[in-house]
């Protein structure tokens, strides 16, 4: 584990100089280069960071699935640090998606909030990763907070996919950013600017990633080493 | 410019939410790695890593 640890230190390091790089530059962008949307007026730009937070919570929730599978199929506890890192991470850009959507939809729509599908799919991805958080602090035992977390996290993701196409199957009338075929409707240079922002976003999601799993390794060696002095009589 | 007040809340708040969220794992990650470096020191072979 020190080893992946090192890794993930210089992993950090160097995420941490593009990040700081790219952050400005895609604010910069933000806000002075791309036009005012002619309809929306420049509450459009929220467009511009919560998009890029959803994808980035649905990546972290793809990281708990996968890791969720690899854990239950080896139990090697390293899978199941990645799993509750990428949890805890999906959780905050989701909760990022669920204040800034609100904010977007008054002035546009007319309400803070209304049940549509794509809303209510995403608030119940959210409660369901929320629960996958206090699972863990309610188990009786550390194998057991994986064992069940592991369930409740490739269960909880199957809500993404259903998120992804609710607008098209309930009709809902949340946006469409992605499109399967055709033009996205921007302006090449708010899709420029869109996928800046997107890049940013992952390069960040990955930062603290590498920095939340460096800090759930660093606690299971806490835990082995108490567990050692306590077999020892230390 | 329009609506200018959503905007300049829907920013403030995902930067607090980010800044607060890296402020607590940089606060624990140091507390967790002086814990482990206490610990590790305690271990017969000491500071060996």
């Amino acid at each position: 584990m020190e080893r992946t640890e090192r890794l993930l230190r210089g992993f950090e390091l160097g995420l941490f100089f593009l990040v700081a790089v790219l952050m400005p530059f895609s604010l910069y962008c933000v806000f002075r280069v791309v036009p005012n949307e002619v309809t929306m007026g420049a509450v459009q730009r929220i467009f511009y960071f919560h998009v890029p937070s959803a994808w980035v919570a649905f990546l972290g929730f793809f990281v708990v699935f996968v890791s969720s599978i690899l854990y239950l199929a080896t139990r090697r506890l390293l899978w199941d640090v990645v799993a509750h890192s990428a949890a805890e991470l999906g959780v905050l850009f989701c909760s990022i998606v669920l204040f800034t959507g609100p904010i977007w939809a008054r002035p546009v729509w007319g309400t803070w909030w209304t049940w549509e599908a794509r809303l209510t799919t995403t608030l119940v991805l959210e409660m369901v990763f929320v629960a996958y958080l206090v699972l863990r602090t309610q188990a009786e035992n550390r194998t057991q907070a994986a064992r069940l977390s592991a369930v409740v996290g490739i269960v909880g993701f199957l809500d993404v996919p259903i998120i992804y196409y609710s607008v098209q199957i309930w009709r809902g009338h949340h946006p469409i950013v992605f499109k399967s075929s055709g033009g996205q409707g921007l302006e090449p240079i708010m899709l420029k600017t869109f996928m800046l922002c997107m890049t940013t976003f992952t390069l960040f999601f990955l930062l603290l990633l590498a920095m939340r799993i460096r800090l759930g390794l660093l606690r299971e060696s806490v835990s082995e080493i108490r567990q050692w002095e306590t077999q020892s009589g230390a | 410019m329009k609506n200018l007040n959503y905007l300049f809340w829907a920013y403030t708040l995902i930067w607090i939410v980010l800044a607060g969220y890296l402020l607590s794992l940089s606060i624990r990650l140091k507390a967790i790695s002086s814990q482990v470096r206490r610990l590790k020191s305690r271990l017969p072979g000491g500071d060996e890593g």
